[in-house]
């Protein structure tokens, strides 16, 4: 086995789990290094990133606009461009989103309250490198906690994105007016992913649940495998 | 360059569902007003130079597309005051 792959792990003015994610890859193979937002490059060999959740910029003018201007968003669309893999979780899904990195925008939950609970979500598509852990059909129990989930696309760019495998992850029933209860999606490049739910508050079963570890863990996999790719 | 004053009105698309509106609109009801309809926006008032009015309108177009407003949910409306 080779060293840990680095994955970057961006803090933010206002980001709150990014150690929590650190952890949480550390504890699936990963070398996590923090980086903060105004680096305007990566770290030598950064083998993924990931975008925590939080509240960058108090959710100013729109969650995650602020922060998808950053210094360290240039570096990861440059990471982007060269197929490197890249997760945004929670806020960083909105950053993602904001970023034009990833379809869609998320909005205030329907409800206007905050949502923190355990979900489940349904794998949609085990074929890309962030679900291949995964069963297609597999439910996941991971906890959500966040005020502005709502995912929602045009109508074509829904159906487009369905018919295409984008949707990776579905909640099970209706949790915050999400359009066709999304959870997660895919770019079409296939290197970028976003989800409202925490997988790394769920890789240990004293926790209540360990299903986060098969995404983080296959973001590491992911992480090994574009270090070692040809430039 | 002259100053000027911008007001950008941020609105949800029409279409879009504005649950902080539909709030608002069940709130007023109760207060006994008829109002079937109400879309909760922002209002973002800018200072700034520019040589024309319409070089700061160009300027505050851009800032929409860029940061202001996401094209997805949200429409603008610009207006531009010289002093």
């Amino acid at each position: 086995m080779s060293a840990r792959p680095v994955v970057a792990v961006l803090v933010f003015p206002g980001s709150n789990d990014d150690r929590d994610a650190a952890w949480a890859l550390g504890a699936v193979g990963a070398e996590p290094e923090l980086v903060w937002h105004d680096t305007s490059e990566l770290p030598e060999g950064t083998g993924a990133v990931v975008l925590p959740g939080g509240f960058s910029y108090g959710d100013y003018l729109r969650t995650g606009a602020m922060a998808s201007l950053a210094p360290a968003m240039d570096a990861v669309r440059r990471f982007v461009a060269d197929g490197g893999p890249v997760l945004g979780i929670c806020n960083g899904f909105q950053i993602l989103c904001e970023s034009r990195l990833l379809p869609g925008v998320l909005r205030p939950n329907r409800q206007l309250e905050f949502v923190s609970r355990d979900v489940r979500v349904q794998v949609e598509n085990p074929d890309t490198i962030f679900t291949r852990r995964c069963t297609a059909g597999q439910q996941l129990v991971l906890p959500i906690k966040h005020g502005e989930g709502a995912w929602y696309a045009d109508e074509g760019t829904f159906v487009q994105l369905a018919a295409r495998g984008q949707i990776l992850l579905r909640y099970d029933e209706d949790v915050n007016g999400s359009l066709g209860n999304v959870a997660g999606v895919i770019n079409e490049g296939g290197n970028v992913m976003g989800l409202m739910p925490h997988p790394e508050h769920a890789v240990d079963p004293l926790l209540g649940s360990a299903d986060g570890g098969l995404l983080l863990a296959a973001l590491v996999d992911a992480a090994a495998e574009h270090v070692l790719a040809p430039a | 360059m002259t100053p000027m004053r911008a007001t950008v009105v941020v609105r949800p698309k029409e279409g879009i569902l504005d649950p902080q509106g539909d709030a608002v609109q069940h709130s007023l009801r109760k207060l006994g007003f008829d109002v079937s309809t109400a879309r909760v926006g922002r209002v973002i008032d800018l200072e700034l130079d520019a040589e024309t009015l319409d070089g700061a309108h160009q300027a505050v177009e851009r800032m929409c597309a860029d940061l202001l407003a996401n094209p997805l949910i949200e429409s603008f409306e610009i207006q531009i005051d010289g002093s």
